[in-house]
C-alpha cells in the first residue's frame, strides 16, 4: 500500500513536470509576444527591451525555462500580462472561490440526484422509471454542457426572469451555473450506477440473500447498495474532469469570476505567465483528485486489495 | 400425446446414427452474427442509426439543395425567421442559415472521423506494439501511457490550438495527438486478455505461427473492443471541436461548424434565439444517437465491456 | 407424510429468442433425516428444480405445472411474502461457489446474523453468541476473531463453512446443497461432505445434495435421483442405483466413475452430447446416446416402472415387450 502511494506520487510529479515542460515550450514557439503589438512597436528599442527584461524574456529560452520551474516550485507563476502585472498567484487565489462554490454545488448535487435515479432505475428495470432515467442520462452525456448553459439561461434568465444569468454578484448567480454544470454529472453517475447495480443483483450473494428470506428492500439496502456505490468511486477522476472542462464553456456564459472564465480569457489575450500557471494548477489538481480517490478506493473497499491478483 | 399404440414391433432395436448423437440441432452462429441480431432487436439503436444516415445525407445533399450558398452575405436580408425563402432564417450577415447549418455539421462530422481515424491509427499501433512486444519495450511504453494519462486532454488541445495556426488541420491535429491514450490502452490489455486465453495457447500448441495467431485469432477479437471505442470518440471529438469554436480558439466565421454556429447563435440569444436553436439539436441529435449506437454496440458485441 | 413432495414440476427459462424447457416433470419426496442425491451433467435441469422449489428462480424463470408440498402445507400458490418466511428458515440453501455467495462487503458475522435477525427473536448479544457458536460448530478455528473478518480473509473451504453457517442457523428442516464442492479443491471436498453428514446427525435435518459427480454419493446420500434432459430417468436407494441400476444412462454414469482397479489405461464416457431443451426430444432423452435404444425410444415418452418399493426407471426396457424380445434373442 505505502509502496504504491509513493509509485503513485513519483508518477504525479513526472506528470507534472512533462507538463510544465510541454506547456513552457510550446508557449516560446508562439509567434509574437504577450504584448499589443501596437502599443508595444510605438515604443523606443530601448524601452523595449525593458519591458521585456522586466518579465525575463530577454533570456536565452532555456534559462527562462529553469527560471520557471524553479519558481514554480516556489509557488511563484510569474506576472499576467492581461491583468497589468498582478501576479498569477494572487489573481488564482481571487478567483478560486467562485469556481469552487459552483462546481462543489455541482458535484454534490450530481451525485445526491445520479445515485438516486441510478438506483431506482436498476431496481426498477424495464419500466418506464428506468427508461426515463435512460433517456435523461443519454441526454446527459450527449447534450454538451456548453448547449445546456446557453438553454438554461434562454429559459430561467431570459423567458421567465427567474434567477441572474450574467452577472455575479449573490448566492442565486451560482445556481444556474451550478445546474448546468450538474446535468452532466447526473447523467453520468446515474448510468454508472444503474449498470454497477444491475451486475450487483446478478451476483451469488444476492440469490444467497434471497435464499435467507429477506425482502426486497432489504436486499436493496444491505448488500446491493453498498457494493454498488463503491465503484461510483473509480468514475469521480472522469467527473472531475467532466465538471473542470465544463467550467471553462459555462463561467465564460455566465460571467462567472472564476479560474474557467480567467483560462478562456487569458487564452484570447495570449498572456502566457497565466496560462502557464492554469495548466499547471489544472493538471495539478486533476492528477491529485485521481490519485486520492485512486487511494480512497483501495481503503475503503476490503475486496481491492494491491497485490496482483484481483480477487 | 402418448396416445400412439405400442406394439411389439416397436421392440425391435433401432438403428444406430452416429451423427445423431452428436447432432446440435440449432444452426450455429458466428459470435458477428449473433451480435447483429442482437443490435438488430435494439430498436433505440436501429432509430439511432436511421436519424444518423438522414443527418449525413443533409450534411452532404442539405446545402446543394437550398437556393443560398453558405457564405454569401445579403444585408438587405439580415436576421430573417424561419419561412419559405430561408428554412432556418438568416444571420446576422443574412447568410442562409439553412445552408450553414448543413454546411456545418458536414465540417464537423468530417473533423470528427478523422480525428477519431487518426486516433484508432495511432493507437491500435500504439496498443499492439507495446502488447505483442511484451518485455522492457511495453514497460517503457506503459511508463509513458501513465504519464499521459494523467494530462487533462483538453488542456493539451487548448495549449496546441494556440501555438498553431487555426483551422480544420489543427483541429484535427490537437485533437488526436491528446485522443490516442485511451485507444491504445484498451488495445493493449484486450491483446493481453486475448494471449493468456486457452484458444490462444491451444492453437500454439498445435504450431501455428506468431503471424498466424495474430492475423486469425488476435485481430478478429480486438476489431469489437476498437470499433465500438471508435464510437465513442467521434462523439467526442464532435464535442471538442464544438466547445473550442464555442470558446472562441476552434474555427472562426466567416467558416462554419456546429460550435461556430452555436457560438454566433448565443451572441444572439436574446433576439433571435432560432440560430442557437437549430445548430444546438443538429448536434444533439448527432451526439444522442452515437451514444445510442454505441451503448447498443457495447451491448449486442460484447456485454462485459461497460464502463 | 413426506416432508417435502414435488409433483409433476415444470420449470421453463426464457432466453432472449427461445424458451428453454429446463424440467419436464419431475417428481420425487423426502423424508424426515433423507438425504437425496440429485445426479446429473450440467444442463439436466437439476439445479433449476431446486431453486423452482425455493422460488428463486431468475427472472426469466417460470413454473409452468406442478406442486410442493413442503411439510404438509401447498407451497405452489405461496406469495413472495410467505415464501421469505421459510426460506432461511426452515429451508435453506448452499450455494456452489462460496468465493461468491458471500457479500465481499460485509463481515462474516454479520452475514450469519443477518439470517437470525430475519426468523428469530433473539436479542442482539444473543445473536452474536449463536453466530460464534455456529461458526464453532462448522469447524472454524477462533470463531471469535473470525465473527468480525471480511470474507476475503478466508480461503475457499472457509468460505464454504460460512455459507453452511447460516444456512444451518435455524435449524432448517431441508437443507438444498447445490453443488456445495464443486469449485472447492479435491482435498476440501471431502471435509465438507463429512462436515455435511455429521452436521446432518446433530440437526436432523433433510438434506437434498446436488452434484454431478456420482462418486461423491455413495457415502452421503441415503436416496439417489438421476436427471436427465430435465427429467428424473431413475430413481432409488443409494444401493439400488450403485448395484442394481437400470437405465441406461445410470449405467454409463456408473462405468465412467474413474477406478483404481481399472488398468485399460483409459477413461469411460458417454459418447454424444445431452439433448437441446429447446426443442426437446418427443421420446426418451436418452435414446439418441443409448446402446440398446429401441425403435419406440425415439417416438414415445417412456413412464416411470417401478422395480422394487423404492426403485424407478423411466426407460422402456422394463416394458413387457422388451422383456420378452431380449429373452427371445437369449434362447
Amino acid at each position: 500500500m505505502k509502496k504504491y502511494i509513493l509509485k503513485r506520487i513519483v508518477y504525479l510529479f513526472v506528470t507534472l513536470l512533462v507538463i510544465m515542460t510541454a506547456t513552457f515550450f510550446l508557449m516560446h514557439s508562439l509567434p509574437g509576444t504577450p504584448f499589443d503589438e501596437d502599443k508595444i512597436s510605438s515604443l523606443s528599442p530601448a524601452q523595449q527591451q525593458q519591458i521585456y527584461a522586466s518579465y525575463g524574456l530577454d533570456q536565452p529560452v532555456y534559462i527562462q525555462y529553469f527560471k520557471y520551474l524553479g519558481n514554480v516550485f516556489q509557488g511563484d507563476f510569474g506576472t499576467s500580462t492581461l491583468y497589468s502585472g498582478q501576479p498569477v498567484k494572487s489573481i488564482l487565489a481571487s478567483r478560486i472561490v467562485p469556481s469552487a462554490l459552483v462546481g462543489i454545488q455541482a458535484v454534490l448535487v450530481g451525485l445526491a440526484v445520479g445515485l438516486v435515479l441510478g438506483v431506482v432505475a436498476a431496481y426498477k428495470h424495464n419500466t418506464p422509471l428506468d427508461y426515463l432515467t435512460m433517456i435523461v442520462s443519454v441526454l446527459g452525456i450527449s447534450v454538451p454542457n456548453f448547449v445546456v448553459a446557453a438553454l438554461l439561461q434562454y429559459l430561467f434568465g431570459l423567458k421567465w426572469g427567474l434567477l441572474p444569468v450574467a452577472y455575479w454578484e449573490s448566492y442565486a448567480s451560482s445556481v444556474l451555473p451550478s445546474l448546468a454544470l450538474s446535468f452532466g454529472v447526473v447523467a453520468q453517475i446515474a448510468r454508472f450506477v444503474r449498470t454497477e447495480m444491475l451486475t450487483v443483483l446478478q451476483q451469488d450473494y444476492i440469490l444467497m440473500a434471497k435464499a435467507k428470506g429477506l425482502s426486497p428492500a432489504k436486499i436493496l439496502m444491505r448488500h446491493a447498495l453498498r457494493n454498488s456505490m463503491l465503484p461510483v468511486l473509480t468514475i469521480l477522476g472522469a467527473i472531475t474532469v467532466n465538471v473542470l472542462t465544463g467550467s471553462l464553456a459555462v463561467e465564460s456564459i455566465y460571467s462567472v469570476p472564476g479560474i474557467g472564465s480567467l483560462f478562456v480569457d487569458t487564452i484570447k489575450a495570449n498572456d502566457y505567465s497565466t496560462i502557464l500557471g492554469l495548466t499547471v494548477f489544472y493538471s495539478a489538481f486533476y492528477v491529485v483528485v485521481i490519485l486520492i480517490i485512486d487511494v480512497l478506493y483501495c481503503v475503503i473497499d476490503p475486496r481491492i486489495r494491491l497485490a496482483p491478483a484481483k480477487e | 400425446m402418448q396416445n400412439m399404440e405400442v406394439t411389439k414391433d416397436l421392440f425391435g432395436p433401432a438403428e444406430a446414427d452416429a451423427e445423431e448423437r452428436e447432432k446440435i440441432s440449432r444452426p450455429t452462429r458466428s459470435g458477428f452474427q449473433d451480435g447483429w441480431i442482437r443490435l438488430k432487436q435494439n430498436k433505440g439503436s436501429v432509430v439511432a442509426l436511421a436519424i444518423l444516415l438522414v443527418l449525413v445525407a443533409l450534411a452532404f445533399a442539405g446545402p446543394a439543395v437550398a437556393r443560398y450558398d453558405y457564405y454569401t452575405t445579403d444585408y438587405g436580408a439580415i436576421f430573417q425567421a424561419p419561412g419559405p425563402a430561408h428554412w432556418f432564417g438568416t444571420d446576422k450577415f443574412g447568410r442562409d442559415e439553412w445552408s450553414r447549418v448543413w454546411y456545418g455539421t458536414r465540417i464537423s462530422l468530417l473533423i470528427a472521423v478523422v480525428a477519431a481515424g487518426l486516433d484508432l491509427l495511432v493507437g491500435v499501433t500504439y496498443g499492439s506494439v507495446s502488447a505483442l512486444l511484451g518485455g522492457r519495450v511495453d514497460a517503457v511504453m506503459q511508463r509513458i501511457v501513465e504519464v499521459l494519462i494523467g494530462i487533462p486532454n483538453l488542456i493539451i488541445v487548448i495549449l496546441l490550438m494556440m501555438v498553431m495556426p487555426a483551422g480544420i488541420g489543427t483541429l484535427i491535429i490537437a485533437m488526436s495527438i491528446s485522443g490516442w491514450v485511451n485507444m491504445a490502452r484498451l488495445v493493449r490489455a484486450e491483446i493481453l486478455k486475448l494471449k493468456n486465453q486457452e484458444f490462444v495457447l491451444a492453437a500454439r500448441l498445435l504450431g501455428t505461427s506468431n503471424r498466424e495467431i495474430i492475423m486469425k485469432h488476435l485481430i478478429p477479437n480486438t476489431v469489437g473492443v476498437i470499433v465500438i471505442n471508435t464510437m465513442f470518440t467521434i462523439p467526442s471529438a464532435i464535442f471538442t471541436e464544438a466547445f473550442l469554436s464555442f470558446i472562441g480558439i476552434g474555427l472562426q466565421e466567416p467558416k462554419a461548424s456546429l460550435g461556430v454556429l452555436i457560438n454566433s447563435g448565443f451572441q444572439v440569444i436574446n433576439s433571435h434565439a432560432y440560430l442557437l436553436f437549430v445548430p444546438a439539436v443538429v448536434i444533439v441529435l448527432i451526439m444522442v444517437c452515437f451514444s445510442i449506437l454505441g451503448d447498443g454496440l457495447r451491448d449486442a458485441f460484447d456485454p462485459q465491456m461497460r464502463i | 407424510m413426506s416432508l417435502l413432495e414435488v409433483r409433476d414440476l415444470h420449470i421453463s427459462l426464457q432466453t432472449y429468442d427461445n424458451v428453454v424447457q429446463a424440467v419436464r416433470g419431475v417428481s420425487f419426496s423426502l423424508e424426515p433425516k433423507d438425504t437425496l442425491a440429485i445426479v446429473g451433467e450440467s444442463g439436466s435441469g437439476k439445479s433449476i428444480t431446486v431453486k423452482g422449489i425455493m422460488k428463486l428462480l431468475p427472472k426469466t424463470g417460470r413454473i409452468d405445472a406442478g406442486r410442493v408440498i413442503f411439510d404438509g402445507r401447498d407451497v405452489t400458490e405461496y406469495s413472495e411474502r410467505q415464501m421469505r418466511r421459510l426460506n432461511g428458515s426452515e429451508i435453506s440453501m448452499i450455494f456452489q461457489d462460496p468465493m461468491t455467495s458471500l457479500n465481499p462487503t460485509m463481515t462474516v458475522g454479520k452475514q450469519i446474523m443477518e439470517v437470525l435477525r430475519e426468523h428469530e427473536k433473539m436479542s442482539a448479544q444473543d445473536r452474536k453468541a449463536r453466530a460464534v457458536e455456529l461458526l464453532r460448530l462448522v469447524g472454524i478455528a477462533y470463531p471469535e476473531k473470525r465473527f468480525g473478518q471480511y470474507p476475503h480473509q478466508f480461503s475457499g473451504g472457509m468460505r464454504q463453512r460460512v455459507v453452511i453457517a447460516i444456512a444451518l442457523a435455524c435449524n432448517p428442516k431441508v437443507l438444498v446443497a447445490d453443488e456445495p464442492t464443486t469449485a472447492l479443491d479435491v482435498t476440501i471436498q471431502a471435509q465438507i461432505l463429512d462436515l455435511l453428514k455429521s452436521l446432518q446427525r446433530k440437526i436432523n435435518t433433510s438434506i437434498i445434495l446436488i452434484t454431478h459427480n456420482l462418486g461423491v454419493v455413495a457415502n452421503i446420500a441415503n436416496k439417489v435421483a438421476v436427471m436427465y434432459g430435465g427429467q428424473i430417468v431413475e430413481s432409488g436407494t443409494v444401493d439400488e442405483i450403485f448395484y442394481e441400476a437400470q437405465h441406461p444412462y445410470t449405467l454409463g454414469l456408473l462405468a465412467s466413475i474413474p477406478r483404481v482397479d481399472d488398468d485399460s489405461g483409459s477413461l469411460k464416457t458417454i459418447p454424444g452430447t445431452p439433448p437441446d431443451l429447446i426443442d426437446p426430444p418427443v421420446g426418451c432423452p436418452f435414446a439418441p446416446r443409448c446402446d440398446r435404444a429401441m425403435k419406440i425410444c425415439r417416438l414415445l415418452r417412456p413412464e416411470h416402472t417401478r422395480i422394487s418399493g423404492t426403485h424407478c426407471s423411466a426407460c422402456w426396457l422394463q416394458h413387457p415387450y422388451a422383456r420378452q424380445a431380449a429373452g427371445k434373442e437369449e434362447t
